[in-house]
């Protein structure tokens, strides 16, 4: 009798043990090699930072932790990028995952691995428009924008700033492609005129050919969308050396320190739009950032955040980490009606949620999703002075 | 007169100066492929990674010379280290030799068999040039910048147009100048130069005439590491270092030895230079440069670019399938391949 009691009571402890010690692994897919390199530990620090939080609040169902697996998505390889998903998903089983970045790597990873297997992405920086129609059965999410906006938004600035014609350099793939069709068609809708719109391929030691078919194009301004690390850096530094263009115009793949650090004061004046908000969330989110020893002040850091947040809420919500049932709950938790959630009150939001209360998460980027679970967007309209980015606007 | 200026300066700019630089660098890459050729008489595959490798010691030694502080402002730090990569690639290639050739040199093996063998020795040079320095990016040019940038030139000559020349191109076309005359001097007055061209000419003749062939492919090797390692720098001070890019220099160079007439040291520098203007001026946009002749009723509205500038490595492929169709021995004559 008394060995049964004892073995009971073991057995009990270990099954409390096992739920207590129960963890949720979320997949962090990014570009942790190739082309945005520089960026992605900033944005992996701003989705594990919630991850964090979220564990150390041991609010979510019954005190579960939160590990944060990392993934390479390596933005540009789209085989390398699905074997990542892969085997997050099917060795480690994750409930869902943060990512991927770049856009073709997204498109692949969410049409190849999954939606097929019904996980959930939410991704913090993909943003090309053909991300908005893919046949996604409602399983990928993202809190940034569409380049579809970004094109228009980036085409009013230039415009506004007096620029009558432009050349278009882009770098060869969705993203890149897909931010020059939208740019392109919105200024010449606004009456701008656009000179030439070439492909430049990253990882090329050399890029005067291209900068002189640019400069023969004979634009008043050069729009770059490429990548902070790779070909935009390539085209801008030459086109600088070359003397063939002083004024330039950059999408969100640009926007790095690094870039003003490898050009110098010949960026001084150019000009760049980045996703973002100067909602209460953002200064949120450095404070919070700052507190949990981040610096959350880099691109994509608090989309990162974000995009981390809206799926242990959704788990939260749910009331269980079962993949089909985040996705169910994720588009309810961003959305109002319900209470506002801003960065650092995850533990709050957790409380409300398991009491049977409604969340509007707005976060760090100011979340609102479309119906097709996309980020509506709004932009910052960064200059280039005295060696940083500043912001000028928010549009 | 003012218009024919600014189209020269405008042409130059993005022309001519770019396209000197380059083809000195392919040129120098060329030389070497050539030399092998003419005297180990295989197309050795390996040149692009012993480039790499040769530019990577550079940059080892040019990191180490910076950090203590050593310098020769305005000039590149590499050049200082230049001779360390010289001896590193020199290192390899011996070894390589030692390793690989020689075997297949006593077997009196076909030369196909050592292009093959030489794949192999490019693969591994890749792997360990991204095994020691990595397969990223490498910045490792200082000193002065420019000769003349593009505002100095404008206000020098108050014309519309600027001709930008960096300190690294004019540095490339007067150390492959130096380096080739070098070679020249070398190879016509010395008597190991005379051998060496003995050798290529026709071997038995050579070895009957008591000229020790391990000695001509030793110094074979060291001239053909050493133009690697200059080549390879002289690219990446220039443009940038990436182990990939040296191995997809191997197209052109290559291109520019069978254009010139494979296994003539005079061919190969020609051979270099047409490839690098064909790949310039065939992808270069022509509009601004006619609207300058032009008067303007007949100025052109489109771009006037023959080609996009995506197809830049397909116009060395397009002229190494004509040459070796049309006239298989080069501008110089050269050997068959």
């Amino acid at each position: 009798m008394r060995k049964i009691m004892m073995a009971s009571a073991a057995m009990a402890m270990a099954l409390a043990a096992t739920t207590a010690s129960a963890e949720i692994k979320l997949g962090v897919i990014m570009g942790f090699t190739g082309p945005i390199e520089s960026l992605t530990p900033g944005m992996a620090a701003g989705a594990e930072q919630a991850m964090k939080e979220v564990t150390d609040s041991g609010l979510l169902l019954d005190g579960e932790t939160v590990t944060p697996v990392r993934g390479d998505s390596t933005c540009v390889d789209a085989a390398a990028a699905t074997a990542a998903a892969e085997r997050l998903i099917t060795s480690d089983g994750v409930a869902a995952i943060v990512g991927a970045d770049c856009s073709g790597v997204t498109t692949a990873i969410a049409n190849n691995v999954a939606v097929p297997n019904g996980v959930v992405m939410v991704s913090p920086s993909a943003t090309s428009p053909a991300l908005t129609t893919i046949d996604d059965n409602g399983y990928f999410f993202r809190v940034a924008p569409s380049d579809a906006r970004q094109g228009q938004v980036l085409a009013t600035i230039v415009k506004e700033r007096g620029v009558k014609s432009v050349a278009i350099s882009y770098t060869n793939n969705d993203y890149g492609k897909g931010l020059a069709d939208a740019f392109g068609s919105s200024f010449t809708g606004m009456g701008g005129k656009v000179e030439i719109t070439a492909a430049h391929e990253d990882g090329k030691a050399d890029y005067s050919a291209e900068v002189a078919a640019l400069a023969a194009a004979g634009a008043d301004a050069l729009v770059v969308f490429g990548y902070v690390d790779q070909g935009g850096k390539g085209i801008i530094q030459t086109s600088l050396d070359t003397g063939a263009y002083d004024m330039f115009f950059m999408a969100d793949g640009m926007v790095g320190q690094s870039l003003i650090d490898a050009i110098g004061s010949g960026l001084n004046g150019s000009v760049a739009t980045l996703p973002g908000s100067d909602s209460p969330g953002a200064a949120k989110f450095l404070e919070v950032s700052a507190a949990a020893g981040n610096d959350g002040d880099g691109p994509f850091r608090g989309e990162s955040y974000d995009a981390a947040a809206l799926i242990m809420l959704a788990i939260q919500a749910a009331g269980t980490p079962d993949r089909a049932a985040i996705q169910a709950k994720l588009m309810d938790v961003a959305n109002a009606p319900g209470e506002r959630i801003y960065p650092g009150e995850l533990g709050k939001a957790l409380k409300i949620l398991a009491s049977g209360g409604e969340v509007d998460y707005v976060g760090a980027s100011n979340v609102e999703l479309t119906d097709v679970g996309e980020a509506s967007g709004s932009y910052k309209e960064l200059e280039v002075e005295g060696g940083k980015f500043e912001t000028k606007s928010i549009r | 007169m003012i218009d024919i200026l600014n189209a020269l300066a405008l042409f130059s700019n993005f022309v001519i100066v770019p396209a000197l630089a380059y083809g000195s660098q392919l040129a120098l890459g060329a030389l070497g492929i050539t030399l092998v050729f003419g005297i180990l008489r295989f197309a050795n595959f390996a040149h692009g990674d012993l480039m790499a490798f040769g530019t990577m010691v550079v940059i080892l030694v040019t990191w180490l010379f910076q950090s203590w502080g050593i310098g020769i402002a305005p000039l590149p730090t590499a050049l200082l280290a230049l001779p360390f990569g010289i001896l590193g690639a020199v290192m390899i290639a011996l070894v390589a030799d030692r390793a690989v050739f020689r075997f297949y040199r006593k077997q009196k093996s076909k030369p196909i068999i050592f292009v093959i063998a030489s794949v192999g020795v490019m693969f591994m040079l890749n792997g360990i040039v991204r095994f020691i320095i990595g397969p990223d990016d490498q910045a490792f040019a200082d000193g002065a910048r420019f000769l003349i940038t593009f505002r100095e030139f404008k206000e020098l000559t108050g014309l519309g147009e600027g001709i930008a020349v960096r300190q690294t191109q004019a540095l490339t076309v007067v150390v492959a100048i130096l380096v080739v005359s070098a070679l020249f001097w070398f190879l016509q007055r010395t008597r190991t130069g005379k051998s060496m061209r003995a050798y290529s000419d026709n071997e038995d003749l050579a070895l009957l005439s008591g000229i020790d062939p391990d000695r001509v492919v030793l110094v074979t090797w060291i001239i053909a590491a050493s133009l690697a390692a200059i080549a390879g720098t002289l690219y990446g001070l220039d443009k940038s270092f990436k182990p990939f890019t040296y191995f997809q220099l191997l197209l052109p160079m290559f291109a520019a030895a069978i254009v010139g007439g494979i296994g003539q040291p005079l061919g190969a520098i020609v051979g270099g230079f047409v490839i690098a203007f064909s790949e310039v001026t065939i992808t270069y946009a022509y509009k601004k440069f006619l609207r300058y002749l032009l008067p303007d009723d007949m100025a052109p509205d489109t771009l006037v670019q023959l080609l996009s500038t995506d197809y830049k490595f397909a116009v060395s492929f397009i002229i190494l399938v004509v040459v070796l169709l049309v006239r298989p021995t080069g501008i110089f004559r050269g050997k068959v391949i």
